[in-house]
């Protein structure tokens, strides 16, 4: 298919002014790449891509479905055969970075390698044919797997037991606010405030306010980390929760989390801790231990299933011991030698109800409890301190190239920002750009927000030496090359399929859908 | 361990580079007292061989050797196997949410697709990039009618599906919000004279299922009509997106927003779960939408290109103020389903749902001949419930011989007597007109 965009290319030489480097740091060079429109703007009447048995002999629909509400063929839809769409989206997987093409440091994402075995495992029939209300003789195996995961869950976080069914982790979070609502409202009144530092997960606010909750924030101290004399400041009786990630997005363990849980505990509220980052405690420390009543995993960061462009995520919610009644439904029990599920309300009747349809993202739940398997329990804490060994090892190879806001103890991601770049008038938005040219996916940027011009980055557990290095490598030559010919950085990044995208226009004169007949520019 | 890549000398040199002299040094930030001093009780690792005869003994105990007669929101469908292989790309199902467009074009142009996928089927102007499921969109559509309505009633019928029901509860339970439920008819339809009463101007959204939950094609455009004249929005609910191929677009009968599950594109039942929820509106509602938007764009030297776009809706940008704290959704699902749909094609959807229609009626004939007659009287598309004396114990007896023979629908609904004989059954492309003969048989011989 010829190039949908009318746009001529223009040959542009490697290495030359504002060029990309002749190789980028991380083996970055130029490939082949085609163009390809959108899989609705080519095409041919009558073409098709499946095989389908034969319906037999056209009834009389009119006869059987009300006047009005037949359809015919659905204008617009694509008319490809199996190859051209096979090629159509071959070819947008390879605009695309994933795990799979190279570093993806994305602060707080926890990027590791997605196992293949899991997505094998995940396939097996007994798993993906199954349909969700199987007589539970039917479905056992699964109900199992279910289970064990849900103690091996519970154990590494350290609390009474998890329910599995929340979505993703902002899933999580509205859950385990639910469930701080209900037990509050058991004991008299919901309370009206939610405390969340300033370094918390970016998703917490919404998560309060959706639960009725005001969302009080609060200043980090000038370690990084959240002083117990400001949380007490803030606590009082209509505190409901304090939401805390540990550690922070700052990449900083919560030292006073103990102390601040006292306190919190001792005008009645409860402690929420946002699972995001629980990859840097693996079998080093547990939430459940550290004075949290409620935590939620991401089973997509943490437990390595697929990030898949954005979602499916899983947010298992786990909780202490007085909040079990409230948990959401359903939970996985053993009885005996026979697994089941708990669905019906009248056997708990404090559930705060059903967050979801049927049992949760139960793929996800094979993946994750295939790596834990694999892991067992020395592998789960080498992840954990490995993760923590390559984010120090990255930050000590920055150090003096970008500049280090918080000189406090890294774990698991380090936060740099722009302060170094910024007399060249070249920005973290820039760097970031020109990480691709090196062949990186850039950190997560901008965030959080306590840090201006915020570098998240977070390399995981399983990127080596020789990666960090060229990483580092890369860092360093943007660093230099902002100082000695800015404009090259600012014009990044030019090795990718497209140059820097106009979003102020796309918000602005919103085109979010194709139309038939219509030409998106 | 194979995904450590770390040797003993990397990790000496790498300790020494950042000045520690051991790994637990690593972790001093971490008081005392609140170290894990021993070993996590789960089991000890295994290898990818034994990994693999574990699994598959645990699946083996799932009962999958016969394609399911059930519905009820998950459906067994047919995937062609070139979906799995393109969404195995690792450049997509590595990729996270696409917050670098220049090398993300692959996902955003996908969930461009997508949203075009979405709005062709329901004849809506506008969709999101997908939500968690099919009951969270319902539960955020009831959410965004109250917001742009100012009013605080959820009037929804009993035969929406009574899992997007309870998630809709859970989700109104701390906003004030009112749910209104209002009965269905004896053909399995909303109860029309009921909605009347019941929709008001104080009424935000009614709530219809398209098909319902009974299979029944529900009576959306006269209840779009009732929602209308009471300045309240109607919210079509679908769970069986291949019916979008026979029935007609939810927005070309007046429908104000179409949500629900394509898990039936592209996506394996997988008991329950990851499946693609869509959320798709009109034009006009589009500030209020939740969850991430793909649009297009040019990049500086003119060439199209795609960015996530209106985040000042989201919840990283407005924080408490947000439509939703949707974050992370369901984008790979998203794209086998649109990957399926794209293979279907005009000619594929219209050829297969008819084709699910067909085989809809083998069930009801075949049935009929067994002596169970339909408990609902009105159309319906592919599932429908049968009046088969006790369901329970029906599904039972079944379940001994590995058939999984429907849902009773007394469990939704135990205080309607005339649901304890009510079993809801579900066939596809994949249920052969012999396998549905032998399975009427087999309900009777039970």
């Amino acid at each position: 298919m010829a190039n949908p965009t009318g746009w001529k290319p223009t040959m542009e030489k490697g290495g030359g002014p504002q060029g990309p480097p002749a190789t980028g740091a991380g083996g970055a060079t130029s490939g082949l790449v085609l163009e390809e429109p959108l899989v609705f703007e080519h095409g041919s009447r009558g073409r098709t891509g499946v095989s389908l048995p034969d319906p037999g002999p056209a009834p009389d629909l009119a006869a059987e479905l009300p006047r009005g509400l037949l359809r015919g063929e659905v204008e617009g839809l694509p008319e490809l055969s199996e190859l051209e769409i096979v090629r159509h989206f071959t070819r947008l997987s390879q605009w695309n970075w994933g795990i799979d093409s190279g570093f993806y440091p994305l602060g707080s994402c926890t990027m590791k390698y997605n196992p293949k075995s899991s997505e094998a495992l995940a396939r097996l029939p007994g798993f993906a044919a199954a349909h969700p209300l199987l007589p539970a003789s039917m479905c056992q195996g699964v109900l199992e797997l279910m289970w064990r995961l849900e103690r091996a869950l519970s154990e590494i976080a350290g609390f009474a037991a998890t329910a599995l069914s929340p979505a993703a982790g902002a899933h999580g979070e509205l859950c385990g606010l639910m469930i701080i609502r209900a037990w509050h409202l058991s004991r008299g009144s919901p309370r009206k405030k939610v405390l969340i530092p300033d370094t918390a997960h970016g998703t917490n606010p919404a998560s309060a306010a959706l639960n009725g909750y005001a969302a009080v924030p609060l200043q980090s101290g000038p370690e990084g980390r959240l002083d117990p004399e400001t949380v007490r400041a803030a606590m009082d009786e209509d505190v409901a929760a304090i939401m805390i990630t540990n550690p922070n997005t700052l990449g900083i363990f919560e030292s006073h989390i103990a102390e601040i849980a006292g306190i919190v505990h001792g005008k009645g509220g409860l402690v929420y801790g946002d699972g995001a980052n629980l990859n840097a405690l693996l079998g080093v420390g547990r939430p459940g231990d550290m004075g949290f009543d409620v935590v939620q995993y991401n089973l997509h960061k943490t437990f390595a299933t697929p990030h898949g462009g954005g979602g499916p995520g899983s947010g298992p919610v786990a909780v202490k011991e007085p909040l079990l009644p409230f948990l959401p439904l359903p939970v996985v029990v053993k009885e005996g030698e026979t697994f089941r599920l708990v669905t019906d309300p009248g056997e708990r009747p404090r559930t705060v109800g059903k967050l979801r349809e049927f049992w949760g993202n139960v793929g996800m739940f094979v993946r994750a409890w295939a790596l834990i398997r694999e892991l067992g329990p020395e592998g789960l804490k080498r992840t954990a301190e490995l993760a923590v060994l390559n984010a120090n090892y990255v930050r000590a190879g920055l150090r003096g190239a970008y500049h280090l806001p918080y000189d406090t103890d890294s774990l698991h991601e380090v936060v740099f920002d722009d302060a170094l770049q910024k007399e060249q008038d070249v920005a973290t938005m820039d760097v970031a750009k020109r990480l691709m040219d090196h062949g990186f996916h850039p950190p997560t940027i901008y965030f959080p927000l306590v840090v201006h011009g915020a570098l998240m980055i977070e390399p995981t557990e399983t990127e080596s030496k020789e990666t960090l290095d060229a990483f580092v490598a890369g860092m360093r030559a943007i660093a230099e090359e902002a100082k000695r010919d800015p404009e090259a950085v600012k014009a990044a990044p030019t090795r990718p399929i497209r140059a820097r995208l106009d979003e102020t226009r796309a918000a602005r004169k919103p085109v979010l859908r194709w139309t038939p007949g219509m030409k998106v520019e | 361990m194979r995904y450590h890549p770390h040797t003993p000398d990397d990790v000496r040199a790498m300790l020494e580079a950042v000045g520690m002299k051991s790994l637990d040094e690593l972790f001093r930030s971490v008081p005392e007292p609140l170290r894990l001093r021993r070993p996590l009780d789960v089991p000890p690792a295994a290898d990818e061989i034994a990994l693999l005869a574990e699994f598959r003994a645990m699946a083996a105990k799932n009962r999958v050797e016969h394609p399911p007669f059930l519905g009820a929101g998950c459906y067994p469908h047919h995937v062609p196997p070139a979906v799995d292989q393109l969404v195995l790309r690792g450049e997509f199902f590595t990729a996270y949410t696409p917050y670098q467009p220049e090398i993300s074009q692959g996902t955003l142009q996908a969930l461009f697709e997508w949203q075009t996928f979405v709005c062709l089927l329901t004849g809506m102007d506008v969709s999101n990039a997908s939500m968690y499921d099919g009951a969270t969109a319902t539960a955020e559509a009831a959410l965004m009618a109250t917001r742009l309505t100012g009013r605080k009633r959820i009037v929804v019928g009993a035969a929406v599906h009574p899992e997007y029901r309870k998630v809709l509860a859970t989700y109104l339970a701390s906003t004030g919000d009112e749910i209104v439920t209002v009965p269905y008819a004896e053909d399995g339809r909303t109860d029309l004279a009921a909605l009347e009463r019941a929709v008001d101007g104080k009424t935000a959204a009614v709530i219809v299922g398209y098909p319902n939950f009974f299979g029944v094609v529900d009576a959306l455009p006269e209840a779009a009509a009732l929602a209308k004249k009471a300045g309240a929005l109607t919210l079509s609910v679908t769970s069986e997106a291949v019916a979008f191929g026979l029935l007609q677009a939810p927005g070309a009968l007046g429908a104000d927003v179409a949500v629900g599950t394509m898990q039936s594109f592209g996506n394996s039942m997988s008991f329950g779960g990851p499946a693609p929820g869509f959320f798709a509106t009109l034009e006009k509602n589009l500030r209020q939408m939740p969850g991430r938007i793909a649009g297009s764009t040019v990049d500086k030297l003119g060439r199209r290109g795609f960015v996530l776009t209106l985040s000042t809706r989201e919840q990283h940008i407005r924080r408490e103020k947000a439509t939703s704290n949707i974050c992370t959704n369901s984008g790979l699902t998203a794209l086998a389903a649109i990957i399926h749909l794209s293979l279907l094609g005009k000619k594929g959807l219209f050829q297969l749902a008819r084709l699910n229609h067909a085989r809809g009626r083998l069930l009801r004939e075949a049935m009929g001949r067994a002596g169970f007659p339909l408990r609902f009287s009105g159309p319906t598309f592919n599932e429908m419930a049968f009046e088969v004396g006790d369901a329970e114990a029906v599904v039972e007896r079944l379940a001994h011989r590995g058939i999984a023979a429907g849902a009773p629908l007394g469990r939704w609904y135990p205080d309607d007597p005339r649901m304890k004989g009510a079993l809801l059954c579900a066939v596809t492309e994949v249920h052969t007109p012999e396998i549905i003969d032998l399975f009427a048989k087999s309900v009777k011989a039970s």
